[in-house]
């Protein structure tokens, strides 16, 4: 694989760039188009370096003539008489009309083979069919084939690239428009109600990867985030065991269990292997699997945890979860019963 | 005071640019068309989509009689236009009487078959995506119907107090001309809903 | 050949009459020069009011988590900014040079349906106090009103009455119908005042490119905004009548909605931009003192551009889960569109190529527009390859892209214009120092802001976002992009104080001050109410020029 000039310039300056824009120490940008770790993003990076490098060499051309016409034809103060008024010339016209056309066929097959490639792609027999349901300011995933529920953290297998084990989504959504953006996984693809999408992704590297909404969806579209988990074999199947099994409750009902089963919690959250069967809000059945809470919005802290629960506009504005109007101690109690939601 | 001199040489070539009116008559039909070819697209779109409810071939009837009396006013609008260039005043304004007429028992006919469909067949606006897209679209008609029959009844009013002359002519033609877009209209929708659509 | 030499005079000013009455002439108006000028100023308090609700915008993204205002005002200022620039400032300040000077430089007396133009002018200026009355009147049922905040293409179904109770986006559905009636009416007058009007001698191969330009434009109004309405008038059905033309519930389709949407609204920023390309077309070879290059071609390459920009609009719409096929076809017409506007630039290049360019205000900003103007079709190639607007669609990418166009070409264009037509349109000469001052403040504000605005969204920043994570490697590039807002507002300042100083102040400009080749300038300045006193006939494309150079007229040439 040849090292084309953007790709070497970008690779060089990019990481110097944004190393400087950052405080020490951190990473680059997390969702950094250029940094694919799929084969979707990847093959869009091959073509947008493509594109990139045609567009600098005609955006090199053109503004030379540009710079070059400005200061040789700047008037000189000397000149009294009009210049030579030239009305045009067939032979200019065809040449700056024929080469363009020349280069719009090239970039035009170059993006119409990817476009193959990614929308037509096979769907292999081992692949891990999820889907996702987009819901206002949330993301909720099922695995039909194996049973689980989940919300927010998309846990995913890493794809080995001899073997592929890729994962395809079907996009489907509850109300609104969204549109499901991890940059280094792929490009975005859109979540319409009555009008289900799919798109795919096979991770080549295990790692968080982050991304968010990117459809404007309502009040709390900013804090719609994604982070997707993509494991080893062996994590993957493990996590799919845990998330399976219905809710840990202990046999004695706790107070926190008796708010959270009484209050209208249950209208909107399910809990597997309770009375809690809401589907309006996230499943609870293993909140304390995930890292967050919100969709991203916050760590999934005990102290978050309390927080939300006393009301949830604190921390997301606008988001659909009304403050239940609960004392302090029954936000201990509920709090301390969802902890125990492994 | 400032002034300026400018040579003008006198016209010496013949200038025959298109009349105002019927150019800004084109636009606005175009500008028309472009909508109704929308509320078109949606009609068609919707064509089999409609979860419940009545469906169209269950509930429409081809309004023929309805529709030859639009399509015919088309024929004695012409006409009447006709008379107006050559003088005819009192033709024309029996023609133009009769094209409002027709245009009038058209309306007739669609509030008919509305009250059917809403009374009888229980097809609302509401009710499903078949009675969305055809209320509007068929209203759409309707109301451009409905300001053209306006126009005409002003210009019938002029005329019987007399202020309607043979060089009013050109200004009658430009109105007849959304008269005769009306009627193109309507035959693209009948065939959209009562014929492709059933 | 029998020839009259006219002399006349701006007519002496007696006693001023009362204010009430000049007001009143303002408002009973129906002279296409005053018309004009009321759409040019209408169009610049909304351009500030856009420009304020930006600024309230990145003051918010200056950081991340900032708390300048909360998430729902921030989404109301974005749904307002799209909606105030592109209908109620682009849009009137586009029509308003239209209406100026297109009569003037075909020979006619007025626009063709004088009163017509009146009417627009008001819908259209209605439509903007309505939108803006929506901040103090918009509460509704849930008291989830005030201004609109579902985006300014608002789509479905987040404009559905369940997920936008209250009235606010009712606000906006009826603002935009209002004043697309108002814009259809100006491009039907626009359209048939260019066909019918002009003098004698003027065939439309001898007309100047500014008028082959906006009857595009207004072709294009009449085709393009004409679905906006109808969309809207589904909208309102939907929203009080309980249909369910976006009703994904019943069965509808939101997608549906963006294609009636973008079908509008891709010919409509080629509206806004064919005006631009008709300022550059009239101010560059006046200030490079040569003709334009290629008349017929960029005719024919104006055609071209607005026939396919019917055809691309689904270029919005990559990531909406199209077919591969239907996919491929709109990369096709939109990467087409940019050979006749390369074309263009070509052209406009070859004029100042062997020319003697002179550096005033107008010309200024139009070299920038040349500069600019290539990079936005530039990005916009990069855009129309579908897999890389799958990344890059939704972020600041395509934000950079589309202001690049917007402020980069078409706002840089117009100022340009301002300062071209100025004396015209006041008899007067606008200060040059403080032209060229605001020409460089706006210049840098301009790149600081949106060149660096490409970065975020190459690193994953979605749009319409009232604040985002620290971490993400977006935060530097946040803060230059503000930065960059109080260069630009410094620039626009600038500019107010020297219109405003110079229209009581400046030098007396004279009827023709930059030594200029078409039918405006053989008038006075400002021109009477009626125009011309007698209808000049022309016989080539620069009918001063002729007039000028009567031993080398351009009629011997083309």
């Amino acid at each position: 694989m040849r090292l084309s000039p953007i790709r070497a310039i970008l690779t060089l300056c990019g990481p110097a760039v944004i190393a400087f824009a950052q405080p020490a120490g951190s990473p680059f940008s997390p969702t950094n188009i250029f940094a694919p770790a799929s084969t979707p993003a990847k093959s869009i990076v091959d073509l947008s370096l493509f594109v990139l490098e045609v567009t600098a060499a005609i955006f090199v051309v053109v503004f030379a003539l540009l710079a070059y016409v400005v200061v040789k034809f700047r008037r000189k103060a000397t000149h009294g008489r009009e210049p030579a008024q030239v009305y045009g010339s067939t032979q200019l016209e065809l040449a700056w009309t024929v080469i363009p056309v020349l280069i719009v066929v090239i970039l035009f097959l170059a993006a119409a083979r990817v476009i193959g490639v990614v929308q037509n792609a096979e769907h292999p027999g081992n692949a891990i069919d999820v889907t996702v349901i987009g819901h206002q300011f949330w993301w909720e995933y099922r695995y039909p084939s194996l049973n689980v529920v989940t919300a927010n953290e998309l846990h995913i297998p890493v794809s080995d690239p001899a073997h592929p084990t890729p994962t395809f989504l079907t996009l489907l959504s509850a109300d609104t428009d969204h549109s499901f953006w991890v940059p280094r996984l792929a490009g975005k693809t859109d979540l319409i109600p009555n009008h289900p999408n799919s798109m795919w992704i096979d991770p080549h590297e295990t790692g968080l990867y982050l991304g968010q909404c990117a459809q404007y969806c309502g009040t709390q579209h900013a804090k719609m985030l994604l982070r997707v988990y993509v494991q080893t074999r062996e994590e993957f199947n493990r996590w799919i065991q845990e998330q399976s099994r219905p809710a840990q409750v202990s046999s004695i009902v706790s107070e926190g269990q008796r708010i959270f089963e009484r209050t209208a919690c249950i209208n909107c959250h399910a809990v597997a292997g309770t009375v809690a069967n809401g589907r309006y809000g996230p499943d609870l059945t293993h909140l304390m699997s995930r890292d967050t809470i919100a969709s991203g919005a916050v760590p999934n802290t005990p102290e978050n945890l309390r927080r939300w629960i006393q009301d949830p506009s604190t921390l997301k504005p606008g988001c659909k979860m009304p403050a239940m109007g609960l004392s302090d101690p029954q936000v201990n109690a509920v709090a301390a019963y969802l902890e125990t939601l492994r | 005071m400032s002034a300026s001199s400018v040579t003008i040489p006198e016209a010496e070539i013949r200038w025959n640019p298109p009349a105002r009116g019927p150019v800004g008559m084109y636009c606005l039909i175009a500008a028309e068309s472009a909508i109704f070819t929308i509320f078109v697209v949606a009609y068609i779109f919707y064509i089999g989509k409609s979860l419940t409810g009545p469906q169209p071939k269950d509930v429409l009837e081809v309004p023929v009689f309805y529709t030859v009396c639009l399509l015919s006013s088309s024929l004695t609008i012409h006409f009447a236009v006709k008379f107006l260039r050559s003088g005819k005043v009192g033709f024309f304004l029996f023609w133009w009487f009769l094209t409002i007429a027709l245009g009038g028992t058209f309306l007739v006919g669609t509030a008919l078959e509305w009250r059917h469909l809403i009374y009888v067949d229980g097809l609302t606006i509401q009710t499903n995506l078949f009675g969305t897209t055809y209320y509007s679209l068929v209203g759409l008609h309707a109301f451009h119907v409905t300001v053209g029959l306006l126009a005409l009844t002003a210009v019938l009013l002029f005329a019987l107090l007399g202020d309607v002359k043979q060089q009013h002519a050109e200004r009658v033609e430009v109105l007849s001309l959304y008269w005769h877009f009306v009627d193109a209209v309507w035959v693209v929708v009948f065939t959209v809903v009562y014929i492709i659509g059933r | 050949m029998s020839t009259e030499s006219i002399t006349w005079a701006t007519p002496q000013a007696a006693t001023p009459p009362p204010l009430v009455e000049q007001l009143h002439h303002w408002v009973a108006t129906v002279d296409h020069k005053r018309l004009g000028i009321l759409y040019i100023l209408y169009a610049l308090v909304f351009l500030v009011a856009g420009g304020v609700e930006a600024t309230i915008m990145r003051i918010q993204l200056i950081r991340p988590h900032n708390h300048f205002v909360s998430p729902e005002v921030f989404n109301r200022m974005f749904t307002m900014h799209g909606t105030t620039m592109i209908f109620f400032a682009a849009m009137p300040l586009v029509f308003g040079f239209a209406n100026y000077l297109v009569p003037l430089m075909i020979g006619a007396r007025d626009m063709a349906f004088p009163r017509l133009n009146a009417f627009s002018f008001w819908m259209t200026a209605f439509g903007g106090l309505l939108l803006y009355f929506s901040f103090v009147g918009g509460d509704g049922l849930y008291g989830a009103g005030s201004a609109p905040d579902v985006g300014w293409f608002a789509y479905a179904p987040l404009t559905s009455q369940t997920f936008s109770p209250g009235h606010s986006t009712d606000f906006w559905i009826l603002a935009l119908l209002v004043s697309g009636i108002g814009s259809v009416g100006t491009a039907i007058n626009i359209i048939a005042t260019i066909l019918s009007l002009r003098c004698p001698g003027m065939t439309l191969g001898k007309m100047p490119l500014l008028a082959w330009l906006n009857l595009t434009m207004a072709g294009l109004v009449i085709l393009a905004v004409s679905p906006l309405t109808a969309a809207q008038v589904m909208l309102l059905v939907d929203r009080f009548l309980g249909g369910h033309f976006f009703d994904t519930q019943a069965g509808g389709s939101a997608v549906i909605w963006m294609h009636f949407f973008w079908v509008f609204g891709h010919p409509e920023v080629y509206v806004l931009v064919i005006p631009a390309f008709a300022f550059a077309s009239e101010i560059i070879p006046v200030f490079s003192r040569k003709a334009i290059f290629g008349y017929p071609i960029m005719v024919a390459a104006t055609l071209c551009i607005g026939f396919i920009s019917m055809s691309v609009w689904a270029h919005h719409m990559f990531t909406v889960g199209m077919s591969a096929a239907e996919n491929t076809f709109f990369v096709f017409s939109t990467m087409a569109i940019a050979v006749p506007t390369g074309i263009k630039i070509f052209n406009w290049l070859a004029t100042m190529w062997g020319g003697q360019i002179h550096f005033q205000t107008p010309m200024l900003f139009c070299i920038a527009f040349l500069f600019q103007f290539l990079i936005a079709g530039l990005t916009g190639v990069m855009l129309s390859a579908a897999p890389f607007d799958w990344q890059l669609g939704s972020s600041y990418f395509v934000v950079a892209h589309f202001h690049y166009v917007i402020v980069g070409a078409i706002l840089f264009t117009s100022f340009g214009a301002f300062y071209y037509w100025f004396p015209k349109m006041s008899g007067r000469m606008y200060n040059e120092k403080f032209g060229k001052l605001h020409f460089w403040l706006f210049l840098i504000g301009f790149h600081l802001t949106f060149d660096f605005m490409h970065i975020p969204g190459l690193l994953g920043m979605p749009r319409r976002i009232y604040t985002y994570e620290p971490g993400r490697g977006w935060d530097i590039w946040n803060l230059i992009v503000t930065i960059g807002v109080f260069f630009q507002a410094a620039g626009v300042l600038v500019f107010a104080c020297n219109l405003f100083w110079s229209y009581f102040r400046g030098q007396v400009a004279g009827s023709d001050p930059w030594d200029a080749w078409t039918l405006e300038w053989s008038t006075t300045s400002p021109p009477p109410a009626y125009n011309f006193a007698a209808l000049p006939e022309v016989k080539s494309r620069r009918p001063l020029w002729d007039l000028k150079h009567p031993e080398d007229p351009d009629w011997h040439y083309e």
